[in-house]
């Protein structure tokens, strides 16, 4: 039983590292735009057929795959952000922008419906399905690989905001858009490159999400957004490490309770974060809510 | 008597006359079109324009934007079904049960509320996304809700060509009633009070609104209309299932309607409900690939967002008024210069953003 309960916290952090990459995205943009984006969930899963195209139709291996998907992604959540949320404004336009995404997410559904099928798809490669054992634990490659690059990017993405100019404008329209502008920073080019990086993160996860998951279809996407908002809900909006703590937090909550019911896990993950509002309607790392005008 | 007074009592008259006609028409629709194909198009419109209202009765006037109407909609079918299975009441006695359906939906909506309404924007959508999920996982993993399969309805042995009607008149009640009551509501000092909210919710507290109070009141009535309507679509289409009951497009399409027609008036959900619902169901009938349905809603809705993002009713009043002044500078009233006044501020601040950091929600 103890080890059983071991492993399942191993097991919460690794696939914890995988939602961080995917959480990741959807905190960012929702500290620089103020918009929760909907279709994050959707653009995950076509992250992983992107991947799923090149390594099944064209050899192209998982991680150097990335190297195509994260940029195409990127000029997509940059093209969805120019096209459909800039032009948004007024009173609604919280609700609006969250409607858009929506909007979006069924858009990009049904095209991966036409091109693909609803059958499951996976991700297959010689480190998905090997493992390692180290002191009495099971460690799949691919997770340890896609713990790796959960903690790269974050580091990257780290760097990007703290050590660039760019990342200094970034932060400068997180705190107060309205002075940003005065200092002459392009709040609109940030907020369309935030969106891109947002997605483009996204393919990362996507591809990993894709090879751990056991099978994909276009209609994963509810499910991945419902856990992807509770998460960054739970970590605080806009907080990229409270992203972080409460990916590994869930994901090790729904790990261990599915070892008495894989049926009520998911219902756990929901009650939790319901619990935890109770108690710090912030989250973990949450700002204290500014009153809205 | 001056010509105002005229154009004033014109004006009511014709409101007046426009509502009995579209009163007589939707009392008429099934005399008319006595074709159970029409009718199917009807209940269905009918049924999503209640939905509609009612979701706008709470998030159009409070602005706190609900993604969890299916869950009172499919609590009010299942509540329906279980009771119909557990007393073993069968025939016409069934829509006895309705009542007990807004009841279900009332008694959910008060916990949900006390829970999600702690937290504003963004993270009570939230919120109320995550209690539908676990609304439908319950359905799938308990017991005495069927699981996956679902439940049946009794059997009515009606004839098939008049099966509809008494569902038509029976949503059409619903729809009346529920539109009745947003217009009661929005004349009140309840809808006042709702509306104070939506506008500034702290200041609204510091000049004496109860705001927990009146947010759970609307909550709860919302609900309660939409566990209604919930069991009268389950005794309609006679089964419901964990993800045809808790349907998260449920959601979405009556948000879209409520949207389309105008947020926050009376007659806008139920305009957008009757453009809608229809061509929403033609086209699953017309392609039975459900991508291509899922395609265009998708596509729709981006049109309305960004094309008529007041919605048909405000923009389409806009129009009439400038009709009816011919370029006059006719005394404008009241709230749609403050609402212009607002969007120029808007444009002067910062388009492309405005929330806790920033501004305006």
């Amino acid at each position: 039983m103890a080890t059983q309960i071991y492993q399942a916290i191993v097991d919460g952090i690794l696939v914890g590292g995988v939602y961080a990459l995917m959480a990741v995205g959807l905190t960012l943009i929702f500290g620089v735009l103020d918009i929760i984006n909907i279709a994050q969930g959707i653009l995950v899963v076509l992250g992983a057929y992107l991947s799923y195209s090149l390594s099944a139709r064209l050899g192209i291996g998982l991680f150097l795959g990335l190297l195509i998907t994260v940029p195409a992604m990127f000029v997509l959540g940059v093209a969805i952000q120019v096209a459909f949320i800039r032009p948004l404004r007024g009173r609604e336009r919280t609700s609006m922008t969250l409607l858009v995404t929506y909007a979006v997410a069924l858009i990009v559904e049904g095209v991966l419906y036409r091109i693909y099928g609803p059958d499951d798809k996976q991700l297959t490669a010689s480190y998905v399905t090997n493992s390692v054992h180290v002191l009495g634990f099971y460690l799949p490659y691919i997770y340890l690989l896609g713990f790796g690059l959960a903690v790269i990017l974050v580091v990257a993405l780290y760097l990007l905001l703290y050590r660039t100019r760019f990342g200094r404008s970034v932060r400068a329209t997180m705190q107060d858009r309205t002075a940003a502008r005065l200092v002459g920073i392009d709040t609109s080019r940030v907020a369309a490159l935030t969106f891109g990086v947002g997605v483009g993160v996204t393919a990362v996860g996507g591809m990993m999400f894709g090879a751990t998951s056991g099978g994909f279809n276009p209609n994963s996407g509810y499910d991945l957004i419902s856990r992807l908002l509770a998460i960054i809900i739970l970590g605080g909006l806009g907080s990229i490490g409270g992203a972080l703590v409460a990916s590994v937090f869930m994901l090790t909550v729904v790990s261990l309770v599915d070892i008495w019911s894989p049926t009520w896990a998911n219902a756990v993950f929901y009650a939790a974060l319901v619990l935890v509002l109770l108690i710090r309607p912030t989250g973990f790392m949450g700002r204290q809510a500014v009153r809205a005008e | 008597m001056t010509s105002e007074t005229t154009r004033a009592r014109l004006a009511v008259g014709a409101k007046w006359s426009a509502l009995v006609i579209v009163a007589a028409a939707a009392l008429l629709f099934p005399v008319v079109f006595p074709n159970p194909v029409v009718t199917n198009y009807g209940v269905f419109a009918l049924i999503f324009a209640t939905a509609a209202s009612a979701w706008n009765v709470f998030s159009g006037f409070s602005g706190y934007i609900s993604l969890g109407q299916a869950v009172f909609f499919g609590s009010g079918a299942y509540a329906v079904g279980i009771a119909a299975r557990d007393w073993n009441i069968t025939g016409v006695a069934i829509f006895g049960l309705l009542p007990l359906a807004a009841l279900v939906g009332a008694a959910i909506a008060v916990p949900f509320g006390l829970v999600a309404l702690r937290v504003r924007r963004h993270t009570f959508i939230v919120i109320t996304i995550a209690v539908f999920f676990i609304f439908q996982l319950m359905a799938f993993n308990f017991s005495f809700t069927g699981g996956s399969s679902g439940l049946p309805s009794p059997f009515l042995n009606w004839q098939a060509a008049t099966y509809n009607n008494p569902f038509y008149y029976i949503a059409l009640a619903c729809t009346a009633g529920i539109v009745a009551l947003s217009w009661l509501i929005r004349r009140a000092r309840f809808g006042l009070h709702l509306r104070a909210i939506r506008d500034d919710e702290d200041r609204a507290r510091g000049l004496g609104v109860r705001a927990m109070r009146v947010k759970l009141a609307a909550f709860t009535l919302s609900g309660a209309v939409t566990g209604l309507i919930g069991g009268v679509w389950f005794l309609y289409l006679t089964q419901v299932e964990p993800q045809s009951g808790f349907d998260p497009l449920f959601d979405l399409s009556i948000v879209l309607m409520a949207f389309l027609g105008g947020l926050g008036t009376v007659a806008g959900p139920v305009l957008g409900a009757l453009i809608i619902e229809p061509g929403q169901l033609y086209l699953t009938i017309r392609f039975t690939n459900g991508y291509y349905g899922e395609i265009l809603l998708g596509v729709i809705f981006l049109l309305v967002v960004l094309l008529v993002p007041r919605g048909i009713i405000p923009t389409g009043g806009e129009w009439i008024r400038r009709l009816t002044t011919r370029g006059r500078s006719a005394l404008p009233p009241a709230v749609p210069a403050a609402e212009a006044a607002r969007e120029t501020r808007d444009e002067v601040r910062d388009p492309a953003r405005s929330g806790p950091h920033g501004g305006a929600g």
